[in-house]
């Protein structure tokens, strides 16, 4: 793999930069840019973000294992996040990932053999009025049942 | 508090495409802010929000004038307004709604607020999972520099202020103001030690608001109408309305926005129509899951800062969970119990190891293998974090635990024995 991010990305970095009087600062935000490139933060990427900022590579991990949206290895095409925060799992949201580790045939933070599920248990998304609730990648889906699982995973290409 | 009070926020949400800044400005958008620094002087703005009893949304309840005014103006360095969009409390979904449908309103409050104070930097600190939300806010960021809303020599005022969006990445914690300053600096977020308060060494070590999403939205409001309109939509101490998020076993779910004071009954009752078919009440977390928890026979409450306190509780964000008499405590203590264990930041030992221990115990419980002396153990546990922490998390797990073995000791024990 190269070690190279894409000259648009590049300056991307630059511009986000520029809006902090500390570079470092823009750690989070640079993070975030490089792991939608590169699909995940690995010792690799830690690397050259800490380049590109001018930190120790510790300080990089610190913050990456820190936060539950920095994933050290590849996720699946499509990372089902389930809410089991109080009012989701008031409304059976348990329930439902019971039901989606036998349909998809994973535990917890398992990806399906072919590469297309990861599925994630977490804490409150902020849609509780939608309980249950879950987000495919940055899609979120409210009012959830098995057949409303069913029809949505049915339907994602 | 006025019977036909108005709403502030969410008055225009149903119109199409409010989020645009052409649809806004139609409907009287940027008047505020016109006023404000075409009209006013800085002091005269923060003596208005003073005067308008605007408390805190994101779950102090502080006052926002009092807080501005912390903030030293004699100082030779430059300051700044973090504006905290990380809404993590569970329970809690009104500022999504906020920067969904209303982004100009929360920049209009941005700037008027930056104007008092002398600021001319702001971050949006807005929760990694917003990431539509992120981008709907960038856009309307975008339309305000076109429209010299925002940025250099604003509506020819002679005032220049930037706004960033800064997007979190799932922690709980960086909801916390000091934990806040610091993911914004590039490091983890673990909480400083205050004193210093953040306004006067803040962000980079410079003086700094942080006021939440639903708290910047008020002010144009109050700079538009004058404090005593804003007051008189409320109480005299605690002015205006509040978005009610209201979620659980009610017929409908949703945000309401209200005037501060009124009854948590009618919410969940009138407006959220009652519980679902063949539902009882059981239980209410009044202000987000950090809140303690009402019993049934408790909600005839009105919701406001110091009625809540008053009542052992808080106001917290405003986010009402209704619990139904068949979903069982020891569910909700575990569920409580793991969610701190999950996001203490790992800082302060009592929390760190509190949380988790309860975490353990409760777990066992549910499993069938608790005795009752372990709920005087989970208790004893959490007033060992109580009050023992840098931040607030400490009291934020351990309230709710508190209240829960308390209040419901009996079902708790006789839901050990059936096991």
């Amino acid at each position: 793999m190269s070690l190279d991010l894409s000259s648009g990305l590049k300056k991307k970095i630059e511009e986000i930069v520029s809006h902090y009087p500390k570079k470092e600062a823009a750690l989070l935000p640079v993070l975030h840019l490089v792991q939608r490139e590169r699909g995940s933060i690995t010792a690799e990427e830690e690397r050259i973000v800490a380049g590109l900022l001018g930190l120790h590579p510790i300080k990089v991990r610190e913050v990456v294992t820190f936060h539950t949206m920095f994933m050290q290895k590849p996720l699946g095409t499509y990372h089902i996040q389930v809410c089991s925060n109080l009012t989701c799992s008031l409304l059976g949201g348990e329930k439902l990932i019971d039901y989606l580790q036998k349909k998809l045939g994973v535990r917890i933070g398992e990806t399906t053999g072919d590469g297309r599920f990861t599925l994630s248990q977490v804490e409150c998304l902020g849609a509780c009025e939608q309980a249950p609730c879950m987000m495919v990648n940055f899609n979120y889906y409210g009012h959830l049942d098995r057949d409303k699982l069913d029809a949505i995973l049915g339907g994602l290409a | 508090m006025s019977p036909a009070a108005e709403k502030i926020l969410t008055r225009n949400f149903g119109l199409e495409s409010y989020f645009k800044i052409g649809v806004y400005r139609k409907h009287n958008g940027y008047r505020a802010q016109k006023k404000a620094l075409l009209e006013m002087n800085p002091a005269q703005v923060l003596e208005e929000v003073k005067k308008a009893g605007l408390r805190g949304r994101g779950g102090a309840g502080f006052p926002a004038g009092l807080k501005w005014s912390f903030v030293p103006q004699n100082v030779d360095k430059p300051r700044y307004l973090c504006v905290n969009a990380d809404e993590g409390e569970p329970g809690t979904f009104k500022d999504r709604y906020i920067l969904a449908h209303n982004p100009h309103l929360l920049l209009e409050g941005i700037v008027i607020t930056a104007f008092a104070v002398g600021i001319h930097a702001a971050y949006v600190y807005i929760r990694g999972e917003y990431e539509a939300m992120a981008r709907r806010l960038e856009g309307a960021i975008a339309e305000a520099y076109e429209s010299a809303c925002l940025g250099k020599n604003i509506m020819a005022s002679g005032f220049d202020l930037d706004v960033f969006v800064h997007r979190g990445a799932g922690a709980y914690i960086c909801g916390e103001e000091t934990a806040l300053l610091e993911s914004l600096e590039g490091k983890r977020g673990h909480p400083r030690v205050k004193p210093p308060f953040p306004a006067s060494v803040g962000l980079f070590q410079c003086p700094t608001v942080i006021n939440n999403v639903e708290t910047l939205a008020n002010i144009p409001s109050i700079i538009e109408h004058g404090a005593q309109w804003f007051l008189d939509q409320g109480l005299p101490r605690d002015g205006g309305t509040r978005m009610f998020g209201v979620s659980g076993a009610v017929v409908r779910p949703g945000i309401y926005e209200l005037p501060v004071g009124t009854s948590l009954k009618k919410i969940i009752f009138d407006h959220a129509g009652g519980l679902k078919p063949g539902k009882t009440l059981k239980a209410v977390i009044p202000g987000g899951l950090s809140s303690p928890i009402l019993r049934a026979d408790e909600i005839d409450i009105q919701m406001d800062c110091d009625s809540l306190a008053g009542a052992g509780s808080m106001l917290g964000s405003a986010a009402i969970i209704v619990i139904d008499t068949e979903s069982s405590i020891m569910d909700v203590l575990k569920t409580v119990a793991k969610f701190y264990a999950h996001e203490s930041c790992g800082q302060c030992t009592p929390c760190r190891v509190g949380t988790t221990w309860i975490h353990k115990i409760i777990k066992r419980m549910a499993a069938g293998e608790g005795e009752a002396e372990d709920l005087d153990a989970i208790v004893r546990l959490a007033f060992n974090i109580k009050g023992k922490t840098l931040c607030p998390m400490g009291d934020a797990a351990a309230m709710p635990i508190i209240s829960m073995v308390q209040k419901f000791r009996t079902e708790l024990e006789s839901s050990l024995r059936k096991m």
